[in-house]
């Protein structure tokens, strides 16, 4: 019984990549494969005995059908493209980190860490997992770089190598300085407190003078790298934001720390305390822990992905009746280059050879393939879809079409921030040092000079608004937290309080409503000859509608036979005459002659065929658009104005309105520099902050003028353009969700600033009167602190929990 | 009573200790990847049997 089970699930799924199996032509000693490059991958796997890859995880591989060209990694024996890309050679040994996106199971690291044995060259290969890299150092006498990459990609880890990784430097590991910083604070702040006890408990005067004076300078020995390593970057940033004229949130913070510590060491030394130096670590090293908290970086994303990731490194370039490749910033005008089938166009030139099919989708949105024929001119940014091409260069890549569209001025424009919590650090500085001010102006003029100092300084060190701070921190740092954890990637704390503002939601059309990958299409009725197929074939090919061409592509070409008498009925179907036979295709009623209600299918649409007088069958294709797409339409829909921008015709216009209801406003033909246009008019005239959601570099430039851009992505590894967060495509139906999260989170901020507003009017009575003991102090300020980040957190938990995300 | 100020420092010395531990672990690069290790530590037994087996 068991044993029957298993052989089924042999049979139906690949081995490899746990695909359905279409066909049973891929076998292999039992094992079943979807298509021959996972048998492939197998075969090298088996013999190098890395078989265990298949124990550790059921099905662990990746799909392998789209196969990799033999000469594609050419470039890579191009030395000064490989000396960019390795980080260390010495001649023998080469040391290098790629980035394999596909990783991602334990049997990925197994199979990583051991291609030593497929690869004998390579000396060592460590797997980072958290950020996809593999660090592989090998012996230049026995392999190279091309050999390497050429391993990896064979076992279906094609490294991820892009011109953006040769032009720019990786960024610095910051986040280990803060946890140096985090580390030390927690140290100096746990024994700080520890010796101040005695100092508290010592009201009936136990404690002996000597041990009291040498604790307390233990004390101020543990505080003094608190201040000046643990603290300073408080102090950089307030004095960053004083230089511009600023008055930023960090400048309360320095003011307070500062004047503890001054306040605390003074009192040591003139005898006439313990000081606040409890307090002061304390609330440093809960700062710290909330901005590790919040600063999340997705170390395997990037936000700021310009067109160059895009691109491929090296084309192919005519040298000398031969074919070289040759890295793409060094093509010249008039150079010859070679574009295979499905390669990016890098650069504007003239079509000299070859059919161009050219998919301009991420340029442009249009979805259908644009035909080009030889001696027209093919604008960077497109795909060719069909088969391999030769062009003359007519523009350099610095100059090209593509090029000019991103080095539009908006994209250098950085987004101004506008956070509430900026707004109020500007007040609540002021008002600080206003108290202060009328309380030190008090005493003073009731003649008490010590007890002026006293308000005045406790007034700055109990207004410290840490309590506040801490509250957005880690209120927005486990948002973010849990929107990750839902795919949902954004790129800076401030974007969750711009998505709980929005008021207009804008949809890009194709990529973004629609799915990227082909349509399904299935037939049911009577199977059609081969005579009738041919002659289905030939009445499609006169059509452009977008149903036709989808149908076209999925019988494959035939041999075209004339039509005759050809008739589009627009919105029904096509008909015509070949072979003395007439055809129609087309929808129910236009081919049953029938005086149905046409009714638009949320499913997909069918498509009839009728030859003569027999209605033979129906296509049935599924619709592209997202799945939860009505659903999430329906629930944004109540609550938010809707539009719809598109590059694309307008075919799909009569469905699109049905769903998203008459006042939703749909255009279609928009070039990218129109749909920046629309979003500064909702911005300007409307007053409407609006979320853009889109995914192509068509999209790029409304992405980065509306209040919160979204790009969204079938895979984070995939391009995406420069936007504020990265949406993974099957999350689409939670859209609602994470917008009615960001709101909650905003609440969330809101009532625990008002908490902390009520710890700081408590702090400040005592403060005013100038009797602020330390005991207070070490009381109520990790209290205040301690109590908003329990509450942040149990509430952001909450709301995540009752929005359904994980 | 001075002998309270020599178990102060002592305590001091021991969490100091704890301390470099936790920088250097941090310089290792300890808390950069957490999925790796404690996988690779389950892979070397299975490949050191084959390679007996061999």
């Amino acid at each position: 019984m068991k044993n029957n089970t298993l052989t089924t699930v042999d049979i139906t799924t690949c081995f490899h990549c746990g695909e359905e199996c279409s066909n049973k032509k891929n076998a292999l000693a039992e094992k079943h494969f979807c298509c021959s490059g996972c048998k492939m991958v197998y075969e090298i796997l088996n013999q190098n005995e890395l078989c265990a890859y298949y124990d550790l995880n059921k099905n662990p591989g990746i799909a392998q059908k789209i196969k990799v060209r033999a000469d594609k990694f050419e470039f890579l024996e191009d030395p000064t493209i490989a000396q960019k890309l390795i980080s260390f050679t010495d001649g023998k040994q080469t040391q290098i980190t790629f980035y394999l996106p596909q990783m991602h199971c334990s049997s990925c690291l197994w199979l990583l860490e051991n291609i030593n044995k497929i690869n004998k060259g390579v000396i060592s290969s460590r797997v980072n997992f958290t950020q996809k890299e593999a660090f592989i150092i090998f012996d230049n006498a026995q392999t190279n770089l091309r050999s390497v990459v050429e391993t990896l990609t064979a076992i279906g880890y094609e490294p991820h190598i892009s011109l953006q990784d040769i032009s720019t430097n990786k960024v610095s590991r910051s986040s280990n300085k803060r946890l140096y910083k985090i580390g030390i604070a927690g140290f100096c702040f746990a024994n700080i407190m520890m010796m101040s006890f005695p100092e508290y408990f010592s009201i009936g005067g136990y404690l002996e003078k000597e041990i009291g004076a040498a604790l307390r300078y233990f004390i101020v020995a543990l505080s003094l790298p608190v201040v000046f390593y643990c603290a300073s970057e408080f102090f950089v940033i307030a004095w960053k934001g004083l230089q511009n004229k600023f008055l930023n949130i960090d400048l309360p913070i320095a003011l307070a720390i500062a004047i503890t510590f001054l306040r605390s060491i003074y009192e040591i030394v003139s005898h006439t305390g313990a000081g606040y130096f409890d307090s002061m670590s304390g609330i440093v090293f809960l700062m710290l822990v909330g901005r590790l908290v919040q600063d999340r970086t997705y170390r395997s994303i990037s936000f700021d992905r310009d067109f160059k990731s895009f691109f491929p490194i090296a084309v192919k370039v005519l040298q000398n009746g031969h074919f070289h490749a040759i890295a793409i910033d060094k093509i010249k005008v008039n150079d010859v280059i070679q574009i295979h089938s499905n390669e990016l166009i890098p650069v504007d030139a003239i079509l000299s050879k070859g059919k161009a099919e050219i998919d301009y989708s991420f340029v442009s949105g249009e979805s259908l393939p644009v035909h080009k024929d030889v001696g027209e001119i093919v604008y960077a940014g497109g795909k060719q879809l069909g088969g391999m091409l030769e062009m003359i260069v007519v523009k350099e890549v610095s100059q090209s079409y593509l090029t000019n569209l991103w080095n539009k001025d908006i994209f250098k424009n950085e987004k101004q921030s506008d956070s509430a919590i900026h707004a109020l650090s500007k007040y609540f500085t002021i008002i600080v040092l206003l108290i202060g001010a009328i309380a030190a102006g008090y005493w003073y003029s009731h003649g008490a000079t010590q007890l002026m100092w006293n308000a005045l300084t406790t007034i700055l060190i109990v207004a410290c608004p840490c309590a506040l701070l801490l509250s957005s921190t880690f209120t927005n740092g486990n948002i973010l937290r849990i929107l990750s954890k839902n795919k949902f990637y954004l790129r800076h704390p401030d974007v969750i309080e711009d998505l709980s503002r929005i008021n207009h939601i804008v949809f890009d059309k194709t990529g973004t409503l629609t799915q990227n990958k082909k349509v399904k299409v299935s037939y049911e009725g009577v199977e059609l000859s081969n005579e009738q197929r041919n002659s289905v074939v030939a009445l499609l090919a006169q059509s452009a509608h977008p149903l036709s061409r989808i149908i076209h592509e999925h019988l494959g070409e035939c041999n075209s036979d004339e039509v005759v008498s050809f008739k589009t009925v627009i919105g029904k179907g096509i008909e015509g005459w070949i072979n003395e036979q007439h055809i129609k295709i087309g929808s129910d009623s236009f081919v049953q002659n029938k005086k149905t209600i046409e009714r638009t299918e949320l499913e997909g649409s069918s498509v009839f065929i009728k030859i003569d007088d027999t209605v033979l069958g129906v296509f049935k294709i599924k619709n592209s658009y997202r799945y939860g797409f009505t659903e999430v339409i329906q629930r944004l829909k109540s609550k938010y104005k809707l539009s719809v921008l598109s590059g694309d015709n307008g075919d799909e216009a009569t469905y699109l309105q049905s769903v998203l209801g008459s006042e939703t406003e749909l255009l279609f033909h928009q070039q990218p520099e129109e749909k920046l246009e629309y979003i500064e008019h909702l911005q300007t005239v409307k007053h409407a902050n609006v979320l853009m959601l889109g995914d192509g570099l068509n999209d790029s430039g409304a992405l980065r003028q509306s209040n919160v851009g979204i790009a969204l992505t079938e895979g984070t590894n995939n391009f995406t353009p420069a936007s504020d967060g990265i949406l993974d495509a099957s999350q689409f139906s939670n859209l609602h969700q994470f917008i009615a999260f960001a709101q909650f989170g905003r609440k969330i901020i809101i009532s625990s600033f008002i908490l902390s507003i009520v710890y700081n009017i408590i702090g400040l009575y005592f403060a005013v009167q100038g009797t602020l003991s330390p005991l207070v102090a070490a009381i109520l300020m990790p209290t205040s602190s301690l109590t908003i980040i329990l509450i942040t957190y149990g509430m952001s938990e909450y709301g995540a929990y009752k929005q359904g995300l994980k | 009573m001075s002998i309270i100020i020599l178990i102060v420092a002592i305590s001091i010395l021991i969490a100091g200790g704890f301390l470099i531990a936790f920088l250097w672990g941090v310089k290792d690069g300890q808390f950069e990847d957490n999925y790796a290790p404690p996988n690779r530590m389950l892979f070397d037994d299975t490949q050191k049997i084959k390679q007996t087996k061999k």
